[in-house]
């Protein structure tokens, strides 16, 4: 991991690349005249000769196809003509009781004349504003961290000692790992004992230690996939992430320095490896070793080179392998001592797609940034309705897999509760038509399309407690059926 | 030294956006709507570091005005001023240094109380320095006209 921090992709410094971003505030003098003639009032200002700003509103008259704005000359004040003055639109909507909202202003540059009537006019050399309906503020904001991390550099030089950001040890944790995404590692892990609970006692020791090293492995990812999207500039690139897309942000933002992340992912993958090894000695088994290297080179071949899974449109795919029918039967192998079976792996099914399905959607406000970043992934390379036409197909394998494996007699029955969270699937698929193209406005959607992984994992979970507990309290109850004779 | 006019001092306590100007180095004014804290001596602006390019233009020329405009961030209020004054960057504790003005901005943006306990949504947003103002000299508008001539109020000397 180390080696390849000190190839990076990219050789320019991270920093380099974010002062490359389109800037969003500069416009022309008639893109700026042309908002200007928006507002009701413009304040006009100019440099007296104290030295000291000049403001004053007044009345406009914008000529934004003549590219010039004239006004009436504000009383006992001379507006000079040997300098640059400038013209300011701002609104603002008061919210009482919250503050305010549609922040909206424009500033137009540029030399005074004065007509034979006294009309003032000013002719527009260049402009630049900020307009959050147009701009949003997280976009906006994104847009400006390389001007944080300058701010940061020269306080640092300053002061002779570095200056950082900071956030709360909890806070950074939470952010730098990633933490509330681990549903996705409990949900299979917990799946996969109960699954294995079904025919024999659970050793609750094993179970939870598989839950811990599943996690660890988890995290390892979190952080490794932060390390890898930085250097090779995808996370730079993207200034529209979501809670739920972009990776965390701590290395663009300066709370934690990229060797401190590589430091930390090695050291929960560490971890990981030395329970697993426990595991194996507990639990000799070839099935476990095998479940448990795959799941280690899924896991950091998923952004890291040489693999890169998700730059070649393979991270669904490693995501669904890897937290889906790798951590059930994983989990499921280290109860039954090695022995694998079907209904792990189809009760792994719909968990698989709908966690796939998680970073699929995550993907879709990230496409552009990615894109630049050579990140192929699907929302990449296909078109909207290709991305959206695939996830509703996809949900429908997820849901449909539950039915097809009761009737064959593979799944138990109780199962089908799994189906309670097709109204989720439904809200997610109109709601990627809907806002396909608004990040900001996905971003709801994208946590309905978590609530819908964790909800039909959970689901599945509650229908295997039945199932135990039927099965330890109430003997010769068909759990099973046996429609074709099985 | 003279006190800040009663009704200007009004005109800062409503005043939801005002608009500070700052001088850069190219000798261009550039102007940044900003929400003004006033404590009854200065005027306070906080700026993220997201946003911190004003700060190096106050570093560089420490002249600037504070214009309230707009009668919709006034609270209907008609009149219009713009105070000249003397600017510093403070900027010991970007992190935690400003919130001692969070009394003030809460009375006029309740929501900032529960965006900065999630801070952690955008940490950046919250890395903040302060702009500290000392009046100088007042323009005034009563009634907002601003073809009439302002009554102008030096704050370090005598009116005028």
């Amino acid at each position: 991991m180390t080696a390849t921090l000190e190839r990076p992709t990219d050789p320019r410094p991270a920093g380099d690349r974010l002062d490359r971003l389109p800037p969003t505030d500069h416009m022309t003098a008639r893109t700026g005249l042309e908002k200007l003639a928006t507002y009701p009032f413009v304040v006009l200002t100019w440099v007296g000769d104290d030295g000291f700003p000049v403001s004053v509103a007044s009345e406009a008259r914008v000529d934004a196809e003549g590219g010039s704005v004239s006004f009436d000359p504000p009383g006992g004040l001379a507006v000079p003509t040997d300098r640059d003055v400038s013209v300011t639109g701002s609104h603002i909507r008061p919210q009482p009781g919250y503050g305010y909202d549609e922040r909206r202003h424009v500033t137009v540059w540029g030399r005074v004349t004065t007509s034979h009537d006294g009309e003032l006019t000013l002719a527009g050399a260049s402009a630049w504003g900020w307009d959050e309906a147009e701009v949003p503020f997280f976009e906006y904001s994104e847009r400006n961290v390389a001007r944080a991390r300058t701010y940061f550099d020269a306080l640092s030089a300053e002061r002779g000692t570095p200056v950082r950001p900071k956030l709360s040890f909890g806070f950074l944790t939470l952010r730098a790992t990633r933490l509330p995404f681990l549903s996705a590692t409990v949900i299979p892990t917990v799946l996969g004992v109960l699954v294995a609970a079904v025919a024999a006692p659970v050793d609750l020791w094993l179970a939870l230690i598989t839950v811990v090293g599943g996690s660890l492995v988890h995290l390892g990812l979190n952080v490794a996939n932060d390390v890898f999207d930085t250097t090779q500039g995808a996370d730079e690139l993207n200034v529209t992430p979501t809670q739920y897309s972009g990776g965390s942000r701590v290395i663009q933002y300066g709370l934690v320095s990229i060797r401190r992340m590589a430091l930390i992912s090695a050291a929960f993958y560490a971890g990981a490896v030395a329970i697993g090894l426990y595991l194996l000695a507990t639990v000799p088994s070839a099935a476990l070793l095998v479940i448990g290297v795959a799941g280690i080179v899924v896991s950091i071949g998923y952004t890291a080179p040489p693999l890169k899974l998700v730059y070649r449109g393979l991270g669904e795919i490693a995501v669904a392998a890897g937290f889906g029918p790798l951590m059930v039967l994983g989990a499921y192998v280290v109860q039954t001592g090695g022995t694998l079976a079907w209904e792990p792996f189809v009760a792994s099914v719909p968990v698989a797609i709908l966690v796939a399905l998680i970073l699929y959607a995550n993907e879709i406000p990230d496409r552009r940034s990615d894109a630049k970043a050579g990140k192929r992934t699907l929302p990449v390379r296909w078109s909207k309705e290709a991305v959206i036409h695939w996830y509703g197909a996809s949900v429908v394998a997820a849901f449909g897999i539950v039915p097809v494996g009761i009737v064959l007699g593979i799944l138990p029955w109780p199962t089908i509760i799994a189906l309670a969270g097709i109204p989720l699937a439904r809200k997610v698929y109109r709601g990627l038509w809907q806002t396909y193209d608004q990040p900001y406005v996905l971003m709801g959607y994208l946590g309905t399309n978590v609530r819908l992984h964790m909800t039909v994992g959970a689901l599945l979970i509650v229908a295997y407690l039945a199932v135990v507990a039927v099965g330890a309290l109430v003997a010769d109850v068909p759990m099973y059926l046996s429609l074709l004779g099985g | 030294m003279t006190s800040m006019p009663e009704p200007v001092g009004r005109l800062l306590d409503a005043a939801l956006v005002g608009e500070l100007t700052v001088v850069r180095r190219d000798g261009r004014p550039i102007t940044y709507p900003l929400i003004p804290l006033w404590d009854g001596e200065r005027i306070y602006l906080t700026s993220s570091v997201l946003f911190s390019r004003k700060l190096d233009h106050v570093k560089g020329n420490p002249r600037v005005s504070l214009s309230l405009t707009d009668p919709v961030a006034l609270g209907d209020q008609p009149g219009r001023a713009t105070i000249q004054g003397t600017a510093r960057v403070i900027e010991d504790d970007p992190h935690g240094g400003w919130e001692r003005l969070m009394p003030i901005w809460e009375r006029k943006e309740p929501a900032i109380v529960s965006f900065l306990k999630a801070r952690v949504a955008l940490p950046l947003f919250f890395e903040r320095a302060l702009i500290e103002i000392e009046p100088a000299r007042v323009l005034f508008w009563p009634d907002g006209q601003t073809t009439k001539a302002p009554q102008v109020v030096d704050l370090l000397g005598e009116a005028a």
